[in-house]
């Protein structure tokens, strides 16, 4: 199975870069834009073909190295194709 | 004194620690590979400088699961002084051996220059050479080097005295402009809750030698020597 | 048609217009179906195309780089070799090499800059030495062209990202803007290695029957070229549109770097070479030439990280952070334990044979079947017709305008495009790490320590693009001349030099009238100063809609200090100690930075060189130096004197007390004029008579210029310009322009 996971910073944690991508859409006139967050997508492939034991491995993943769960949140979407 | 350097794939200031150690030590440092489960008895573990996995993913974050890490979380528990420069101090904190998180630079871009720091504390086996309050310079050489943590975190970190450098200007006051990658509370430094591990982004090292225009960083190499003897 | 390659892919048809695709002339071609006896298959036709390229066989300009001078006492290796090798005494030596990644880095700044940085990097340890400083010269556009700003940041960051991760300090270099370079920037990259001078390993694979091993990452589609990859069959093989950008992985690189210097501790390796430009092409092509055997590939074995890659492909990829190594009989198992522990592909893919054929065989067929002599030897070589530039008058002193005063024109000086402060890029460089930056950038030239010696290596990129676009001779003469001059002033002797020569199209007369008026210029001023060329690259084509660059022979150099104790830096010191010129003054204000930021105009022959003058005068300063007269020394460049004196007290943090100029010279001129050969010295009181004297002796001018001390540069009528003021103007320019993205 296929995860896609996506890694978020958790709401209140300092965006650097997130600012900076802000900043240069307002420069380019996109002047509706009221806030950006940015963070990373992941794919991974498991040779897994149980939806819940592939989920339980993905959680696992992401809690002990993916995500810095200090400052991260994760979600993933499993994709049996 | 028994002294080791690990060494992870993309480590690279390595060998700059190594230099240092051997010359206030006497001896060489053992060089230990990532790899490896065995250290061999170290008196200091030095996780060094550099850019472990490329820092791909988060800084720190593969090597923090390297075979060599279990050993030395579990040294550094048991009391064996560990220091983390740079690399090795986003290392310390993804392992879970510090508490908090550096994070991308507020300008963005990588910083590299020397920089002035506030010596919070002098009792601790790492700083017993510097006085309270001496502003010492060390260089920073860092892309991820904001320290982040919450501020019921950063609380119990200066409710502790586990401050152990700050950001400041030449006078030693700790202020915005005097922070230069946007760091919580103008942190550089910081310990755990016994003082044995130390975890700072600034390099120590590379001002430890007469040539390289300064050597306010000998001083915590030194005291590391007197205070194991 | 013989050899089964040839039989096995007849149904390729191969037309006019998939040779022309390839880069390969009319004639070219004719000479290829001489060599080969028949018609290439799509895979030889790709191997001649590569190796035939100007960037591989350099047919342009070979005629021409013969000239330059080579060899020398200390030169180990002179231009052939992945660079070039210069003793350092006491079985030390330097390896170095600059080399251009201008169109990648117009294209994808990032990323091309960081290749370059890396392939240069991979040119200094395939030697074997270990890389100990990079540095770099950039010449972007107008800083008023829309794509400057990014161009830079992406510059900036791709030599940053790639250096730092790698840790090799970079430690200098320079930086231009000039609009012709709008459309067609610079980048070139320099890398200084250090070696064992008994331990230095070549890409000769001398033996028959040796193994051909791959190393290091895996090889995808990066960097084949657009043109080449348009014949229909190619299209129907590929499912997506195939990236020509090369992305760089500097921590491969650094694995790769601690891998290949474990390997060559043993005794283990024949031949060594870096998969570059053509990659595994003229890799193989240039270890079996130079090894004097042939080559048999079997690009099954080679890792790949793309599907149904086809031998076309995997020849011609650009791939980066690849080596090709033969090694000694039966030490596979040693090199693969090695790899293994760095966690890098390793594979055996071939081996040499005494056929003189590279053979290249994928799917249980032969793709290609060519005599590596027509490879490297039956390559093109042109003398293509050139017109000299037509010489421009010079420009008397006293015909280009004054200031209304000399300090108030020294504020915009320094706070313009040209003279003001590169700290923003040099601190995204990590410029310590090693610890033996023993002066860092902003100086004349950097110095690291020689490791664990007290000797220093002085390195120093040069060239000044507007010279060298007013007289192609003169300028060219004046880039070598100020880089010797540059690490004379650390009180380094000059050893070598490597070359970067970048210019338009060359099939136009006038710019190969400029390339080869670079080259008799650089010659002779390599001759005169005893300063041999031992690498270096060429780069031509820079040009867009028949707008070429200025032409641009930048030139890297090195130089020894025996004992860094004894080096000088350009910060003064002490107050109260005296300032003096060194050299002879005339006003020279055609072509100088003055006229470009006070009159917004460039006109005028540049400054000339006096090669006498210029030796007798450097050879005084290392003496000064050496002897511990001089406390510190700064040359004089753009912006003239005026602007060397500013330098100098904002690293020392030191005022001036100017004295009046002379008398016979007007004083903008004496001030800004940019006469060549000549060194502001600082010096205490008690040495300045020695000094004084030394000239005298050595038929050197020296004049006084003024004392040091307070916190502003005074000159006799003219307001004081406090140090700070002139620091806010120098520091604010280059970040106000990037912050304004």
């Amino acid at each position: 199975m296929k995860a896609r996971i996506t890694i978020t910073l958790k709401p209140g944690v300092l965006d650097p870069q997130g600012k900076a991508i802000e900043g240069a859409l307002h420069a380019l006139g996109f002047g509706s834009v009221d806030g950006v967050r940015q963070g990373k997508y992941i794919e991974v492939e498991v040779a897994e073909s149980d939806p819940a034991r592939a989920s339980a491995e993905i959680e696992r993943m992401c809690e002990q190295l993916l995500a810095n769960t200090i400052i991260e949140n994760y979600a993933y979407e499993l994709d049996a194709a | 004194m028994k002294a080791s350097v690990i060494v992870f794939p993309g480590s690279n200031c390595d060998r700059d620690a190594a230099v240092v150690l051997k010359s206030v030590m006497g001896h060489a440092p053992a060089m230990v590979w990532h790899g490896d489960s065995e250290l061999p008895k170290s008196d200091l573990i030095v996780l060094p400088g550099g850019f472990s996995y490329g820092d791909y993913l988060r800084s720190g974050a593969m090597a923090a699961h390297s075979p060599v890490m279990r050993e030395v979380v579990s040294r550094a528990r048991a009391g064996t002084p560990v220091l983390g420069i740079c690399n090795g101090f986003q290392v310390l904190t993804e392992a879970g051996l510090l508490p908090g998180v550096l994070m991308r630079n507020a300008t963005l871009r990588f910083i590299c220059k020397d920089v002035l720091l506030k010596v919070e504390r002098n009792d601790t086996g790492f700083a017993r050479h510097y006085q309270e309050g001496e502003v010492v310079r060390f260089p920073v050489a860092n892309k991820d080097g904001s320290y982040f943590a919450d501020d019921a975190t950063l609380d119990r970190l200066e409710g502790e005295n586990r401050v152990a450098f700050r950001y400041c200007d030449a006078s030693g006051a700790v202020t915005a402009d005097a922070n230069t990658n946007g760091s919580c509370r103008n942190i550089a430094g910081i310990y755990n809750k016994t003082g044995t591990v130390l975890g700072l982004m600034p390099h120590p090292e590379r001002l430890a030698d007469a040539a390289l225009s300064g050597t306010d960083g000998t001083k915590m190499f030194a005291s590391l020597v007197e205070a194991i003897h | 048609m013989s050899g089964a390659a040839g039989a096995a892919q007849k149904a390729e048809a191969i037309s006019d217009e998939l040779v022309a695709e390839h880069g390969i002339s009319p004639d070219e071609y004719a000479v290829l179906l001489k060599e080969l006896g028949r018609e290439p298959t799509i895979t030889e036709l790709g191997i001649f195309s590569v190796m035939w390229s100007e960037h591989c066989s350099y047919k342009s300009s070979r005629v021409w780089l013969k000239t330059l001078p080579t060899t020398g006492p200390h030169v180990i290796f002179g231009p052939g070799e992945n660079a070039g090798v210069v003793d350092l005494g006491d079985g030390l030596a330097a390896v170095f090499k600059m080399e251009s990644h201008n169109h990648p880095s117009y294209i994808e700044p990032y990323q091309g800059a960081g290749t370059g940085v890396g392939g240069i990097m991979r040119d200094v340890f395939t030697m074997g030495a270990r890389p100990v400083a990079n540095m770099n010269a950039l010449r972007f556009g107008a800083p008023e062209h829309a794509k400057t700003r990014h161009l830079v940041a992406g510059v900036v960051s791709g030599i940053g990202d790639y250096g730092n991760c790698m840790g090799v300090p970079t430690v200098g270099g320079e930086t231009n803007f000039d609009a012709r370079y709008n459309e067609n920037i610079l980048v070139n990259a320099m890398c200084v290695g250090l070696i064992d001078a008994n331990r230095i390993f070549t890409s000769a694979a001398k033996g028959v029957g040796l193994p051909v091993v791959y190393v290091g990452s895996k090889t995808g589609r990066d960097g084949i070229h657009g043109a080449t990859m348009a014949s229909a069959e190619f299209d129907e093989a590929s499912e997506e549109k195939r990236p020509t950008v090369q992305v760089g992985d500097p921590f491969t690189e650094k694995l790769l770097l601690e891998a290949c210097l474990e390997l060559m501790a043993e005794d283990a390796i024949v031949g060594i070479q870096d998969m570059g430009a053509a990659g595994l092409t003229s890799s193989s092509v240039e270890m079996a030439d130079k090894g004097g055997v042939g080559l048999m590939l079997d690009l099954d074995h080679v890792p790949t990280r793309e599907t149904a890659m086809t031998a076309y492909e995997m020849l011609l990829s650009e791939s980066q952070e690849r080596m090709l190594m033969v090694l000694k009989p039966g030490v596979e198992p040693i090199a693969e334990r090695i790899f293994t522990k760095w966690e890098l592909d390793f594979a055996v893919i071939g081996k040499t044979t005494d056929t003189g054929h590279l053979v290249v065989r994928h799917g249980g067929e032969e793709k290609a079947d060519i005599p590596l002599a027509a490879l490297a030897h039956a390559a093109p070589m042109y003398e293509r017709p050139w017109v000299p530039k037509p010489k421009q008058e010079t420009i008397a002193p006293s015909d280009v305008p004054a200031p209304d005063s000399i300090l108030g024109a020294l504020e915009p000086l320094m706070g313009s495009p040209h003279l003001s402060s590169r700290r923003w890029i040099y601190e995204q460089y990590d410029h310590m790490v090693m610890n033996d930056t023993v002066q860092r950038p902003g100086g004349d030239a950097a110095v690291v320590r020689v490791h664990g010696t007290e000797k220093g290596l002085a390195i120093s990129c040069d060239v000044t693009p507007r010279y060298c676009s007013a007289d192609p001779h003169e300028g060219a003469k004046q880039a070598v001349a100020e880089c010797w001059r540059n690490l004379t002033a650390t009180g380094a002797k000059p050893l070598a030099i490597t070359d970067c020569l970048n210019f338009g199209n060359p099939e136009r007369p006038e710019i190969m009238g400029e390339f080869v008026g670079a080259v008799q210029g650089m010659a002779e001023a390599c001759n005169a100063l005893d300063f041999p060329v031992v690498s270096g690259n060429v780069s031509l084509y820079n040009e867009t809609n028949g707008v070429g660059i200025p032409p641009t022979p930048a030139v890297g150099g090195i130089g020894l200090i025996d004992n860094i104790d004894d080096m000088t830096g350009i910060a003064l010191k002490s107050d109260g100690d005296f300032l003096l010129m060194l050299g002879e003054q005339t006003g020279h204000l055609g072509q100088s930075t003055y006229m470009q930021v006070m009159l917004d105009r460039l006109e005028g022959a540049p400054p000339p060189v006096d090669l006498n003058a210029e030796q007798r005068t450097g050879d005084l300063v290392r003496t000064l130096i050496n002897d511990g007269a001089v406390l510190a020394v700064h040359d004089v460049s753009d912006g003239g004197l005026l602007v060397a004196v500013a330098e100098m007290a904002l690293a020392g943090g030191k005022g001036v007390a100017l004295e009046a100029g002379p008398d016979n010279i007007p004083a903008h001129a004496a001030w800004f004029g940019e006469d060549q050969g000549r060194y502001v010295v600082a010096v205490s009181p008690g040495k300045a008579e020695a000094v004084f004297r030394a000239g005298a002796d050595a038929n050197v001018p020296v004049g006084a210029l003024g004392t040091i001390g307070g916190d502003t540069i005074t000159l006799p009528g003219e307001d004081a310009l406090p140090l700070a003021t002139l620091r806010a103007a120098h520091e604010a320019w280059l970040p106000d322009f990037m912050a304004q993205g």
